[in-house]
């Protein structure tokens, strides 16, 4: 039977409160009887299971993470979750002054082992409830960020940040969910796995390579690994051989993994849902382009939103979001050119 | 409290002799510590900013008395005298000031960030007001583990208009949390006086938005202040919620560095001095026969001494050594390049 990524996250969840007591959710709506368990599900009827560690908050984000701040500076390992990551910024402070700074301010004896969740993605709901906050918290050391595609990533690597002793941020996709009843997504992209009954774990700073290919190098996560996964299948048809990279972990980026995947293809295409302006591609493109100058057969090249808020009327919307029609031509071109 | 010797005399009559000494050099260690350390500042000596606790001594020292030694505390911008009270050495502090990594943090934070949280005081919260959740987060911890330890936010009257105070004290009213918020209103934020940034009166009015329990002691008398912060720390101990605490005070000195607080008149600063904590302290003393004249002195004199040894320590201890600049940020792995 396939999981879906609020399957997986809960499992993930609950199996680490039944190990640790030390482990507790605070977020609005998580443990309400008869209510959400969270925007999208994720905790549904975990509070039937742990009434004592699923704290329902008053809708307060800066609350909810500066007290997941204290509770883990004294030995608590809280999960945090916001409704929409967008309200992480209501937060902003809690999150980039205290949680990403304290241990460090302290010369490395305060210990913050604390997860929050939070969902990103452009999906209907206009420029304040769409933002892709990965490059927000890119710039911002002291935080782990992971950023999960798939049920099998959701578990392995929610099991991982739980049991992290650092801050890790988890971005969740709206439409990658697989919510169910009245809290399904239109528009939802099938990211279901099937999951093993041995344990695992994926660490945190590794990607993966979901297909291989010797032509191109696509880079992405959530959304736009699935993306480029479209664009690679149509691609081939037209006999160029992508490699297609899933982040995984936005931070720390798996670095090795991108330029040895560079290095063999010569091309890199990095593909992200938010505005191009200050992005996750900025970063990384620049890094290959700094360690590996010679391997480059062409321009370190970025496919990304424009560089405004994301607007709502749904034909605007799918020009804004990176289509996998739109990366295939940016690729098609650029092996053409080069 | 526990009651060895009474000391005779109205306000100490609920203080034992020994905690009313306490209390008193506890006091004078804050003065003289930051006497010395504005003149050091001054002087061109010391790095960075400070942000002078003078005034509010009997604020620190009076909380900090009425806790145990698991209760954990968190300061502000301006934290030398927590720190004092709280029990960081001398040495530790100094260091820190001085960016050395004998410092309570390794000179990695500085004077905004003095603490250490094995001896109970979080590294402080230098954005106003963030340190409220953060306290009510551990106080949810402690409640959450059947502990009866009991977790105090100390803020300022200018952190009362920031979100995080609503939010902190809305949650801890909601979960009924062993902690204790204590206002310091020295009447100023920054610049900007209390009564041009708010319409109520006193700051404990505002619990009542949360249903919380409010009191106000007398931020310039050590007894006061013990006595109410011993009732809300007993309070939230005994898992009957947090409480409002408001404590009125008055800061000397400028809110920063060389600011030479022209905005308070000559008048009010006067006002405040005459009501200065230590000299009335040393006279409730003296009148109760617990201290002589002698004996304070002698107090001055050890805490002097036990100052210029400090800052010895600190000038004389070594700097952070250049890989320091990567360390300590994430617990399992270093920086990523």
């Amino acid at each position: 039977m396939r999981t879906s990524i609020v399957e997986a996250l809960r499992q993930g969840i609950s199996e680490a409160m039944e190990k640790d007591p030390s482990v507790f959710c605070l977020g609005e709506d998580i443990s309400i009887p008869g209510g959400f368990g969270g925007a999208f599900t994720v905790t549904l009827g975990l509070e039937a299971r742990f009434p004592r560690r699923m704290i329902n908050t008053p809708i307060s984000e800066a609350a909810i993470f500066g007290m997941a701040c204290g509770a883990a500076a004294v030995g608590m390992r809280p999960i945090a979750d916001v409704q929409y990551g967008d309200f992480l910024l209501n937060a902003g402070s809690q999150i980039v002054n205290q949680i990403a700074k304290l241990r460090y301010m302290s010369g490395g004896s305060v210990k913050l082992p604390l997860v929050m969740r939070a969902p990103v993605g452009v999906t209907g709901r206009g420029a304040q409830h769409s933002q892709n906050l990965e490059s927000f918290f890119l710039s911002c050391p002291g935080i782990k960020i992971v950023a999960p595609s798939t049920a099998y990533d959701a578990l392995g690597l929610i099991r991982t940040a739980i049991q992290d002793d650092d801050p890790v941020l988890v971005f969740e996709h709206k439409l990658l969910y697989g919510s169910k009843g009245a809290r399904a997504e239109t528009g939802t992209v099938d990211a279901s796995s099937e999951i093993p009954d041995r344990y695992y774990e994926i660490p945190i700073g590794k990607g993966i390579i979901r297909k291989s290919g010797k032509d191109m190098t696509l880079i992405g996560s959530l959304l736009m690994s699935h993306f480029n996964g479209l664009a690679a299948s149509e691609l081939a048809k037209d006999g160029i051989d992508c490699e297609v990279i899933d982040l995984r972990s936005i931070w720390p980026l798996d670095m090795e993994l991108i330029l040895g995947s560079v290095k063999k293809t010569g091309r890199v295409v990095i593909v992200e849902e938010g505005p191009k302006q200050g992005g996750i591609g900025a970063e990384i493109g620049t890094r290959i382009a700094e360690a590996m100058p010679d391997y480059l057969l062409a321009p370190v090249t970025r496919v990304a939103a424009p560089n405004t808020p994301a607007p709502f009327s749904p034909v605007l919307e799918k020009l804004y979001v990176p289509q996998p029609q739109r990366i295939a031509e940016t690729v098609r071109n650029l092996v053409a050119k080069y | 409290m526990k009651k060895e010797k009474a000391a005779p005399g109205g306000i100490v009559e609920k203080v034992s002799a020994a905690e009313t000494i306490g209390l008193y050099t506890t006091m004078v260690e804050i003065r003289e510590f930051e006497d010395k350390i504005r003149f050091l500042f001054l002087e061109g000596n010391m790095p960075g900013t400070v942000h002078q606790y003078v005034g509010q001594e009997a604020c620190a020292a009076g909380v900090c008395a009425a806790l145990q030694p698991d209760d954990v505390i968190a300061s502000t911008h301006r934290p030398h005298g927590h720190a004092i009270a709280r029990g960081l050495t001398m040495e530790s502090i100094a260091a820190e000031l001085y960016g050395r990594r004998t410092g309570c943090c390794k000179g990695k934070g500085g004077s905004m960030h003095i603490g250490d949280l094995a001896r109970g005081m979080l590294p402080a919260i230098a954005t106003v007001g963030d340190n409220i959740p953060i306290i009510a987060g551990m106080a949810l911890a402690f409640k959450m583990r059947d502990e009866k330890r009991v977790a105090v936010s100390f803020f300022g009257d200018g952190a009362t208009n920031e979100g995080a105070f609503h939010e902190g004290l809305n949650c801890a009213a909601v979960y009924n949390l062993p902690a204790v918020f204590v206002c310091e209103n020295n009447l100023y934020g920054a610049s900007t006086p209390m009564s041009m940034v708010m319409k109520v009166k006193d700051v404990a009015e505002r619990a009542a938005a949360y249903g919380m329990r409010s009191s106000i002691a007398d931020g310039m008398n050590v007894f006061d202040v013990y006595e109410k912060a011993s009732q809300a720390i007993n309070v939230a101990r005994a898992g009957e919620g947090p409480t409002l605490l408001e404590l009125k005070t008055f800061r000397y000195s400028g809110h920063s560095r060389r600011d030479p607080n022209n905005y308070m008149s000559k008048e009010e600063k006067e006002v405040w001095k005459q009501r200065d904590p230590i000299q009335s302290c040393e006279k409730v003393l003296i009148e109760s026969g617990v201290l002589s004249q002698e004996k304070i002195d002698a107090i001055r004199g050890t805490v002097s001494q036990k100052v210029e040894a400090a800052m010895k320590y600190a000038q004389e201890s070594p700097f952070p050594s250049p890989e320091a600049i990567e360390e300590g940020l994430y617990v399992g792995m270093g920086v990523p390049q």
